[in-house]
């Protein structure tokens, strides 16, 4: 069983602890040994935010080592460049291709990076750098909170489990009144990355 | 049956499975969810407590009526515990009493970084240390048992990254019936601490310890993993699981019980291993007790004590230890520079923004910066503050917060301050949850000193920081039951204090005059700024936008730090995905060009 290290990133409200701990459960089920840890800071709302998410026969340490990270899911694109050091060489970033300005961005003391900057540090760690349009997507589909389940099904895409689990698991997980929404978004991020060539 | 399960839901089912019947906390990251996790349980009585002291009592007291019992806390609410937990350790129980001590190496969400294991050296009583989930829900088991057969309350220790990490535990018990109905045994040698019988129990802790000491050495958590013999690792807790993958050919003895230490287990471990290496996070806790056995080890040298340890820390020390001759196997990684920060921010439609901003504009403390945001003069106004959200009110550009130093005592600060003759332009910010916690005896003291500075409270009507518990204020109880809600302003006014102003918290003008009013008293007065939690809102209507034709690009409204304005390229817009709306409608009250409105109504459009 191959051990995959994945990093969820992006910033509070975007519901990335409900897909990394979807993603675990499934991991769980799928018959991995998983950790998982979050680091949210001291609010809910705002400030970056990073699960790791650990999958393999055993793992140890819950927190993944800078470097060593096989996929780094990134829903916003300057938390993309952010953690983007903790990329294995050939690991595979998949990146929402949408920008969030922090407070500082919008007060003009500081500059959000161009989409060729944030591109650049990226295929510093990797060649495998994968934009989705996931927010866009998630609009069009009539919540933008459905994003997290877009990303997981781009992650999906990547790992060999079954595709059974992942939607029992999101089934199980989402009030019924929003389900089919996010079932829609799971299955469009899982064609879409599906389809892309990323080495 | 194996589940994927938090720290936090690991102690409290192991708990449970126990047999505990009581279970009382206070919210602080990152223990909340223990006491959440147990609540779910009909037949379990668990109880939000006013702070950790009263929930210490309650345990206490459950324990001396029999009752297995749990108390859970953080770092820093064993120090507002801590009379009570030495009453406990003097005492002894009757039912088990176990205490969660929950760490935070890292400062994720403290305002100190502590060890708090030396408190089981402090009160002389035994402490566990689970490593995963799973050690979580078994370590609970020993622990009762070990409590009821040691007459003593026992400490389990863990760190946010035990609490907070989900991993597979296989839940193999189930709940254990009560050993007994629950009664009080008369003894007052036992739980009247008058010194005469304080005197008494001194001894028999002393003796305890001893035989705790003794029980150590056949604990079975503490386990033996051998490996090759140049390095013997000793380490416990999430530290064991870092140095794991940091010397994975190494000899282990990892600690389950990590006060009293197993000195013969020790001894006969280093003797057998060329080097001892204690890893541990913060201070050298264990490793000054190993060192006090005449053991020889090192540690410290090479591993930080200050903040959260790694597999890559722990890796890079063992380097520079010399205990590994292989050259890094992860690569130097490049950090990228200079991209914008994104600290936490008071949320869109937050109840305590419009307050500060008041208090920013009126303080003109937008001057107390210069260009590289560096602090410089002295404010028109000091606010002393407290622990919660509104603390994220220090970072600019509300900039409104002089201190915070520990719960409660904002209240205490703001008098001290006034007492020193700093003037009566002071400011004491605390939340509901907070002032409940441990402010109002800091308004009685006020009160009774003849101090004349202004306390507002910011009533939320929640515990928001920690996940949104309810609090004596809110009138239900941790297990969903209403009870009588404590009213802040007849609270206040019982108090003694004349000068009592309930404010809308989304009414700017309102808030700037009572500010003002309340400064000018000669009392002592107290403003309540009510507003709901913008996390808790029902429902949202009405997103706010701008009306580009009418926008001057003064800027005020990015001054109030709301994370739905947003300027992007030179464009201001409001993201409607995240603006509370007719809920709050600050910003609209601020604009000079009355350019902000409803979005339906005006002609701006939101960009994709």
């Amino acid at each position: 069983m191959n051990k995959q290290d994945l990093l969820m990133v992006g910033v509070g409200g975007q519901g990335i602890i409900l897909a990394s701990d979807i993603l675990g459960e499934v991991a769980l089920t799928a018959g991995y040994d998983v950790k998982k840890t979050d680091t949210l800071g001291m609010a809910q709302r705002g400030g970056s935010v990073l699960s790791h998410v650990r999958l393999a026969g055993q793992v140890s340490s819950p927190l993944i080592k800078e470097g060593e990270v096989d996929m780094l899911v990134a829903f916003e694109k300057l938390e993309a460049a952010r953690w983007a050091h903790f990329l294995s060489p050939g690991g595979l970033a998949i990146v929402n291709n949408h920008a969030m300005p922090p407070l500082s961005v919008s007060m003009g003391t500081a500059r959000y990076p161009t989409d060729e900057e944030v591109g650049d540090i990226l295929r510093r760690q990797t060649n495998r750098v994968c934009f989705t349009n996931g927010t866009g997507r998630a609009a069009e589909l009539g919540d933008v909170r459905a994003l997290n389940m877009f990303m997981l099904g781009c992650v999906s895409s990547f790992l060999p489990i079954d595709v059974d689990l992942w939607k029992d698991c999101i089934s199980q997980r989402l009030p019924s009144r929003i389900l089919q929404i996010n079932m829609t978004a799971f299955e469009q991020g899982r064609k879409e990355t599906s389809n892309v060539n990323v080495g | 049956m194996k589940k994927l399960l938090s720290g936090n839901e690991a102690l409290a089912l192991g708990a449970y499975h126990a047999g505990v019947t009581v279970a009382a906390a206070y919210p602080g990251t990152p223990s909340t969810e223990i006491l959440e996790s147990i609540a779910q349980f009909d037949d379990v009585y668990a109880e939000w407590s006013t702070n950790e002291k009263v929930a210490m009592e309650v345990g206490l007291g459950a324990a001396y009526a029999g009752a297995r019992t749990l108390v859970s806390l953080k770092q820093v609410g064993l120090n507002v515990a801590m009379d009570p937990f030495m009453a406990a350790a003097t005492t002894g129980i009757d039912g088990g009493m176990v205490v969660v001590c929950a760490g935070d190496p890292g400062i994720h969400s403290s305002q100190n970084e502590q060890d708090d294991r030396h408190y089981a050296r402090l009160a002389k009583i035994p402490m566990l240390e689970p490593a995963d989930s799973q050690e979580a829900y078994d370590l609970m088991a020993v622990a009762y048992d070990m409590s009821e057969e040691f007459d003593t309350p026992v400490l389990v220790y863990t760190t946010t990254r035990i609490s907070h990490s989900k991993s597979l535990v296989e839940v193999n018990r189930k709940r254990v019936a009560p050993a007994r109905q629950p009664g009080f045994k008369h003894d007052v040698q036992k739980y009247v601490m008058l010194p005469v019988h304080a005197r008494l129990r001194h001894p028999l802790i002393e003796d305890r310890l001893v035989k705790l000491a003794a029980y150590a050495e056949t604990f079975p958590h503490n386990q033996v993993l051998w490996g090759e013999r140049h390095l013997g690792v000793v380490t416990s807790g999430v530290a064991y699981q870092y140095a794991r993958e940091a010397f994975p050919r190494a000899s282990f003895l990892k600690l389950g019980m990590t006060y009293p230490l197993p000195r013969n287990v020790l001894l006969e471990f280093a003797d057998k291993v060329d080097r001892v290496m204690v890893v541990e996070e913060l201070d050298p806790f264990l490793q000054e007790n190993i060192q006090a056995m005449g053991i020889e080890v090192i540690g410290k040298e090479f591993i930080p004590r200050a903040g959260e340890l790694n597999s890559g820390i722990v890796e890079e020390a063992g380097r520079r230890a010399g205990l590994l001759d292989e050259p890094s196997q992860s690569r130097q990684v490049d950090l990228p520079q200079g991209l914008p920060r994104r600290p936490p921010l008071l949320c869109p439609g937050c109840p305590h923004t419009g307050l500060f901003f008041v208090l920013n504009t009126m303080g003109q403390r937008s001057k107390l910066l210069d260009s590289s945001g560096k602090a410089q003069g002295e404010s028109k106004l000091i606010i002393t503050g407290d622990i919660g959200c509104y603390t994220l009110a220090t970072y600019p550009p509300l900039s409104a917060m002089d201190t915070t130093a520990c719960m409660g005592a904002s209240i205490g600060k703001a008098l001290g301050m006034e007492k020193a003759g700093v003037g009566t332009k002071v400011i004491a910010v605390i939340g509901d949850s907070t002032f409940l916690h441990s402010g109002i005896t800091s308004v009685v003291n006020g009160v009774y000193n003849g101090g004349q500075i202004t306390i507002v409270i910011l009533d939320n009507g929640t515990t928001a920081m920690t996940g949104h518990q309810d609090h004596p204020g809110t009138g239900i109880s941790a297990q969903g039951k209403k009870t009588q809600p404590v009213e802040l302003e007849r609270l206040v006014r019982g108090i003694g204090v004349n000068d009592i102003k309930v404010i809308d918290a989304f009414d700017m003008k309102a808030l700037r005059a009572a500010v003002r009013s309340s400064l000018d008293s000669p009392e002592l007065s107290v403003i309540i700024v009510r507003g709901t939690c913008a996390v808790r809102l029902q429902t949202r209507s009405g997103p706010r936008a701008v009306d580009m034709d009418k926008c001057d690009d003064c800027g005020i409204c990015l001054r109030l730090g709301c994370p739905a304005i947003q300027k992007l390229d030179g464009q201001l817009y409001i993201d409607a995905a995240l603006c509370a709306g007719d809920a709050c409608t600050i910003c609209e009250q601020l604009c000079p060009k009355k350019a902000i409105g409803p979005l339906s109504a005006a002609a701006a459009e939101t960009p994709k």
